[in-house]
């Protein structure tokens, strides 16, 4: 299988600290993939990598066949991002805000207007097309999102902890979607979450990372066997310690999200 | 060209969905030109400068225009906050489009609103001048909000978060109003004084539109027109580099 994301090497310093360190994985072609690893373990820092968000310090990185650092812009057409934080205009339509994506996308109108119909009936959001986001449910909001990500078709979809704060019956038809989005169009999938019954349910291959460093990889089968255990949570904590992890809220995003949450909502 | 129209878009369809926010957004000026017009007019007349809401009217358009377009471009923020920025940012647009679309947006709906206000004054009693020079008072309400859009969001680039506002509002926005003469006449203030408010930009856009709308001007049109033409220019290129340094 031809790898679609190759990774080599990838270091990523803030200061003295690494928050990436010599990090090396492929994704073939196809695959659902699956980043796991506890709170500040590098997750977020390495997707933000690979979508051109951030530059790496050292390493080689390849997207397709591209570099994100030279052709970043043949890249961002390749990928679609599902943020961990929303990333939606709140007083703009369900329909607007797919509207803006495909025109940034450089999807021609008339494919436009059909895919978004399209996807808005797949996840279930064409009857609220034209209700403002910010009246909409979290788990209507994330399927708005990915419905956004895969608007310009795509190769790969990145989907950093997607059901974050989502109740099971939402998680499971969004999986649902994922895996046969994967299934029929061959999308590739390259996803972060906690929850361990979710990779085991639909990543093919996963990796573990901790403190920077990737300390499996390998197929959920593969990782149980490796560590003698008998579900992936179980695989999961004797890989990582059980030690609870405290992620500080020094960046400026996260202060602003205490912000706006003090401040309510706004948008 | 299509991401700037369609950020363009973005703002004005933003500007017409909040009702309410326009509706504010009128009651400060209309504050100044009613309660500064009509309470110190009397005083103006004896001091034998004709009419304080003819004089004002171009002041408190010049005002609105100002906080609008500031607001707008720092709207940035905002979007920083609630996360739409990084939807822009990972685009393959470039950044200088996402920046431009924004400003132009920011522009027109303090354009706008600008408009309004200037409704506003002549139900108030403001009355222009001649009928043939208010083409040039839109090109300086446009002069006046494309410079501060981009200034917007120069400013909105930077700040971090919502504790910074206060500080432009109070050290930035504020001073570039009440020293830009909106108020009162800038002939015969002292030296020190008076060398302060030619440094202030909007000093030039409150001059021009008085030129236009009344007749009256202290710099000159052509003064008026390049310092805000050129400096206009200078904070779209700054805020443009700026723009494009953002990281998140």
């Amino acid at each position: 299988m031809q790898n679609i994301i190759r990774v080599e090497n990838l270091t990523k310093s803030f200061g003295d600290v690494k928050a990436v360190d010599q990090v090396s994985f492929q994704v073939g072609r196809g695959e659902v993939f699956a980043f796991l690893g506890p709170n500040g373990a590098g997750k977020t820092t390495t997707i933000k990598m690979l979508t051109t968000l951030l530059t790496p310090t050292s390493g080689t990185l390849e997207i397709d066949g591209l570099d994100p650092r030279i052709h970043s812009h043949e890249v961002r057409k390749r990928f679609g991002i599902v943020f961990q934080d929303p990333s939606l205009d709140g007083d703009m339509t369900a329909y607007e805000n797919m509207e803006l994506h495909g025109v940034f996308y450089h999807v021609p109108r008339k494919v436009r207007n059909e895919r978004i119909e399209g996807l808005l009936r797949i996840f279930e959001l064409w009857e609220r097309r034209t209700d403002l986001v910010k009246m909409f449910s979290g788990g209507m909001k994330r399927r708005l999102e990915i419905a956004r990500g895969l608007l310009h078709t795509p190769k790969i979809l990145f989907l950093d902890e997607p059901t974050l704060g989502l109740d099971p019956q939402t998680r499971n038809q969004l999986w649902l979607q994922v895996k046969n989005l994967n299934q029929t169009e061959g999308l590739t999938v390259f996803l972060t979450t906690h929850y361990m019954d979710e990779a085991d349910r639909v990543a093919h291959r996963m990796a573990v990372i901790d403190h920077g460093k990737i300390v499996a990889q390998g197929s959920p089968q593969e990782l149980k066997q490796q560590t003698e255990t008998a579900s992936l949570e179980e695989a999961f904590l004797s890989l990582t310690g059980s030690t609870i992890r405290d992620e500080s809220a020094n960046s400026s995003a996260d202060q602003m999200r205490q912000m706006a949450r003090m401040w309510g909502n706004r948008r | 060209m299509s991401a700037i129209y369609i950020l363009w878009l973005r703002e004005l369809r933003r500007y017409v969905r909040s009702r309410a926010q326009i509706v504010a957004s009128l009651g400060q000026p209309l504050l100044y030109l009613l309660a500064l017009g009509f309470g110190l007019g009397p005083v103006f007349q004896k001091a034998g400068q004709g009419s304080y809401i003819q004089f004002v009217a171009p002041g408190v358009i010049a005002m609105t225009i100002l906080f609008s377009s500031v607001f707008s471009g720092i709207g940035l923020l905002w979007d920083r906050q609630f996360g739409f920025l990084k939807e822009t940012l990972v685009a393959p647009v470039p950044r200088i489009q996402v920046m431009l679309g924004r400003t132009l947006g920011a522009a027109t709906v303090a354009m706008l609103q600008g408009l309004l206000v200037s409704i506003v004054c002549f139900i108030a009693g403001f009355r222009v001048a001649h009928f043939s020079t208010v083409p040039l008072a839109f090109l300086f309400m446009a002069l006046i909000a494309s410079l501060f859009a981009s200034l917007g969001s120069a400013i909105g680039s930077v700040l971090q978060n919502m504790q910074g506002f206060q500080l432009i509002m109070n050290f930035l926005v504020m001073p570039i109003f009440f020293l830009s003469g909106a108020l009162y006449p800038l002939t015969n203030l002292p030296k020190a004084f008076s060398i302060v408010t030619s440094l202030d930009p909007l000093a030039y856009g409150v001059d021009g539109l008085r030129a236009a709308l009344i007749g009256v001007s202290h710099f000159g049109i052509g003064l008026d027109c390049i310092v805000l033409a050129v400096l206009g220019t200078v904070l779209l290129f700054i805020g443009s580099h700026l723009f494009s340094k953002i990281q998140i």
